[in-house]
């Protein structure tokens, strides 16, 4: 046998193009970001990808090897495997596999704050009959253990859970009590304001390792300005609060979330070092939902999404400036965009599926036993609006699953197959949000060219991408570590013998 | 380096099987029939302990320095072995048309192989052990024979070829027989994985062994530049195909690169090939060349001076590492490496192949250093071989 050249083995049938999409640079316009169906990814010369496309390139050019790599050209598919391209492609949607995870709780619609963005259109602290009964709640338990999945996520939340703790603290009990058979690996987290959080809840927390997300929108005054309370004391409770659990439950026991109103806008440092002087290591900056009386004051707190977008592109360089300078901050949604571009795989984020999230990931029960697919559909049923109700808790999973509001919700819930997603280069990391786009466009399709949804993702992903690109070695460092960091979802088995 | 055979005298041998080397000790454990052991007379000190009624035991044989020691009629393996390479405990296969003892398992190595077959389907431009088209099943006995006389504790083995997925079931049978004998010790097999690509063969090994685990190599993150390193077209898609299958049948998996020059011009573009498409596997080693076989007839196609690749090696391993993929470095002196990698660094060259250079003499990190294949030529020898002295900075606060 004779040895042979490098000629030898590159395959005799002209290169396939595979799937792929694409989007010019914004920063760099003669350059391209190219997708594949699985979301790996090239960044090129458009001339170049023109030429590929044409087929004017020679068999052997270098650019054919990075693009056969990633999954965008097949040389000789006699030769190679499309195998991993089906890997990836399952374990980037392995959020599928087992069913929802995530179970929402709505134990009481009361709270002691007034917010004008609330999206919950909460009740005022004394109007019991928003509270979920006994009996609502033991049923919810049934449902829960009637899902697929085994890991679940519980998360209780309000109006203010614990202004209903009793309830808190028998769901608690009695999921674990009958987890005893059922072997799940269960997590709780309470979405609380922690104002009222005292020593004997905290203790009951610890026993059922509960994880708090709370919300801290930044300094006093803006904190205050944004959450009133009558006695005006709604940053200092917050941080008592966010004290008194960590004092027991430990210091990574509690995550906060920043709702961005127009006031905030004005001072992303102001925010950002207000997380910083109170140890968090993660930052959630959320705009504003169309919801609940957010809809209502739109024109007091809301602003646009490119003010956001500018908001968020000055935020970002001084998160990563707090990173050089020693301190480890991440930004909870950016880390979520990087996962998606910088590993192959899934995640556990709700809101970014295709298919979406909405029933095939999360469910929540509402104190009054109805089912909604997601926290959205409920607060447009607080609205008077209950396309998207799934049923109630005496029925069964199977009964939400096959009713009229879930198949409308599939119906436009693939991103892949939603006219403007579909051409578009970033819908392999992107999700379907039909509630969304449902409550805002009055479509569960929707139309992309004025969606907000949509030109957030497309500002967030340019401006991650850019930034990543441009950046020096160390922000380059500091995202790709967010990326890392970020949770996933259930490992995938990959595809055997395929292709 | 402590070489795997030697001549001996062979006397009164019959049939020549796989013998355990025992000492006194050795029969008092019990574990070998005393027809599958030879008693070392070397390792009875004083003469008056062989008693008669010692000898007069159903010994295979014996093992002895001078004719004059063996008791008369009776098997017997006369070495001339100062070097050590014989030592009880090792297991050895007797050739007396070659006059000469082969060491087939060594107490207390960790490199212990079991040579499954010469014949492979690949024809890689490095290989150390050229494949040879014969037949030679007779070795799935050899080694089912061999894995009886292997110490419980032993430490590791590795299967090895040739391509030892050419033995089909004959390959289940071995490591059935490892299972069984030697549970406790972890089993590494070195394929190409081709062969996986076949509907179900990767299955049968599902439980097969409770530690097992496959090494495989991967060349290239494209088809032309794997098939041109192993000179066989299509052998990339069946190697990815293979992993997908092993990883299916829930088998652990470690990827071998050997460094050879066109695999180095896209390392990194390999390694970020391996974390978006098999990012399950459990390791990933990164070879030095071994100088020998078809090697040495393709210096020029594959020599590159590890001085040379010292960037992409450190973006590699760096790569990995941030992304929780265990890396190692094989065969790579620690002179050649920058001082980042040297963490990642193992003193993979088994002893019996293993060498040092007059510059090692007095090195500081000789005793951690994967040294040189005995093999190993000037042409082979990178330029940044040298001494490391103490006097370099950090050298003595290194921690592994």
């Amino acid at each position: 046998m004779k040895f042979r050249g490098r000629e030898a083995f590159t395959g005799s049938r002209p290169y396939r193009l595979l799937p792929l999409r694409f989007r010019r640079l914004p920063w760099d316009p003669s350059r391209a970001f190219v997708s594949s169906m699985s979301g790996d990814w090239l960044l090129m010369e458009h001339a170049t990808l023109e030429r590929v496309i044409d087929r004017v390139l020679a068999a052997d050019d270098p650019v054919l090897t990075d693009m056969e790599a990633r999954h965008l050209i097949a040389r000789d598919i006699d030769r190679s495997t499309l195998a991993p391209l089906l890997s990836q492609y399952k374990a980037r949607k392995a959020y599928l596999s087992q069913g929802p995870a995530l179970h929402i709780i709505v134990v009481s619609l009361r709270c002691h704050h007034t917010c004008s963005y609330c999206q919950v259109s909460r009740k005022p602290t004394g109007a019991s009959s928003f509270d979920m009964s006994e009996e609502v709640a033991n049923t919810v338990v049934e449902r829960l253990f009637e899902w697929p999945s085994h890991t679940l996520t519980v998360e209780l939340q309000g109006g203010e859970p614990l202004l209903h703790f009793e309830r808190v603290h028998g769901l608690l009990s009695r999921i674990i009590e009958r987890n005893q058979r059922e072997h799940r690996e269960i997590r709780f987290v309470i979405a609380s304001t922690l104002h009222d959080l005292t020593d004997e809840q905290v203790q009951v927390l610890k026993t059922y390792n509960v994880q708090l997300s709370t919300s801290l929108d930044g300094p006093e005054a803006l904190h205050n300005a944004n959450r009133p309370r009558p006695e005006r004391d709604s940053h200092a409770r917050t941080l008592a609060g966010i004290e008194r659990a960590r004092a027991t439950l430990g210091p990574g026991s509690v995550s906060a979330l920043t709702t961005i109103t127009r006031r905030s806008l004005e001072d992303p440092l102001a925010i950002i070092h207000e997380y910083r002087r109170r140890d968090f290591h993660s930052i959630s900056l959320r705009p504003l939902s169309p919801y609940g009386f957010a809809r209502k004051t739109v024109a007091r707190t809301g602003y646009s999404i490119d003010e956001f977008l500018a908001f968020y592109r000055k935020a970002l360089e001084i998160i990563l400036s707090v990173n050089h300078d020693g301190y480890e901050l991440e930004e909870g949604y950016a880390s979520l965009l990087l996962s998606q571009l910088h590993t192959p795989f899934s995640h556990g984020y709700v809101d970014l599926r295709s298919p979406t999230g909405a029933g095939l990931g999360a469910v929540v029960y509402d104190y009054d036993g109805q089912v909604y697919p997601s926290d959205e559909a409920r607060m447009l049923a607080a609205m008077g609006d209950t396309s998207f109700a799934l049923g109630r808790v005496e029925e069964s999973p199977r009964t939400w699953l096959s009713s009229p509001a879930m198949r409308r919700i599939l119906d436009a819930g693939v991103a892949e197959a939603l006219p403007g997603c579909s051409d578009c280069a970033y819908v392999p990391l992107c999700g379907a949000d039909p509630i969304d786009h449902y409550a805002r466009q009055g479509d569960p399709v929707g139309h992309r060219p004025t969606s907000d949804f949509c030109r957030k993702q497309m500002g967030m992903f340019d401006l991650l991408l850019e930034r990543w690109e441009l950046g020096s070695d160390a922000d380059r460092r500091v995202l790709e570590q967010w990326a890392l960091k970020a949770p996933r979802s259930t490992p995938s088995d990959d595809v055997s013998e395929a292709g | 380096m402590l070489p795997l055979d030697t001549k001996a005298k062979l006397t009164n041998w019959g049939h020549a099987p796989l013998l355990k080397v025992a000492d006194l000790a050795e029969m008092a454990v019990g574990r070998f029939p005393f027809e599958r052991m030879a008693l070392d007379l070397r390792s009875i000190g004083q003469k008056s302990a062989a008693t008669a009624e010692l000898v007069g035991l159903p010994w295979a044989g014996f093992i002895a320095n001078q004719d004059a020691q063996l008791p008369s009629g009776r098997p017997g393996v006369v070495l001339d072995d100062r070097a050590g390479i014989v030592r009880p405990g090792d297991v050895i296969e007797l050739q007396p048309l070659r006059s000469r003892v082969l060491v087939r398992y060594r107490r207390g190595d960790a490199s212990n192989v079991l040579f499954a077959t010469e014949q492979c389907n690949s024809y890689c431009m490095m290989c150390s052990q050229p494949p040879h088209d014969v037949d030679d099943a007779w070795r799935i006995e050899q080694m089912c024979e061999l894995v009886k006389l292997i110490d419980a504790d032993t430490p590791s083995l590795a299967i090895s070829g040739g391509e030892p997925t050419l033995l089909g079931a004959g390959l289940n049978r071995v490591i059935g027989h490892c299972a069984d004998r030697l549970p406790a010790t972890p089993l590494h097999v070195l394929t190409n994985g081709r062969r996986f690509s076949a509907h179900g063969y990767a299955a049968t090994f599902e439980a097969a062994h409770p530690a097992l685990s496959w090494g495989v190599p991967l060349y290239g993150d494209h088809f032309c530049l794997h098939d041109y390193v192993v000179q066989s077209s299509g052998a990339f898609a069946e190697t990815i195909k293979g992993l997908y299958a092993l990883h299916q049948a829930g088998q652990r998996i470690e990827i071998r690169v050997v460094l050879v020059k066109p695999t180095v011009e896209r390392l990194q573009e390999l390694v970020r090939y391996l974390y978006r498409n098999l990012p399950f596997v459990e390791h990933v080693a990164l070879m030095g060349i071994e100088p020998t076989g078809f090697a040495k007839a393709h210096y020029d196609d594959i020599w590159i001076d590890p001085a040379d690749m010292a960037d992409a090696l450190e973006a590699a391993v760096e790569f990995l590492a941030a992304r929780s993929m265990a890396v190692s470095l094989f065969n790579l002196p620690l002179c050649a490496l920058s001082r980042s990698l040297w963490p990642f660094a193992r003193q993979s060259i088994s002893n019996w192949k293993r060498d040092y250079l007059p510059p090692c003499e007095g090195c500081l990190v000789r005793e951690r250093c994967a040294g040189f294949f005995s093999w190993t030529t000037d042409a082979w020898t990178s330029r940044a071989i040298r001494t490391i002295t103490h006097h370099e900075e950090g050298v003595s606060c290194e921690k592994h």
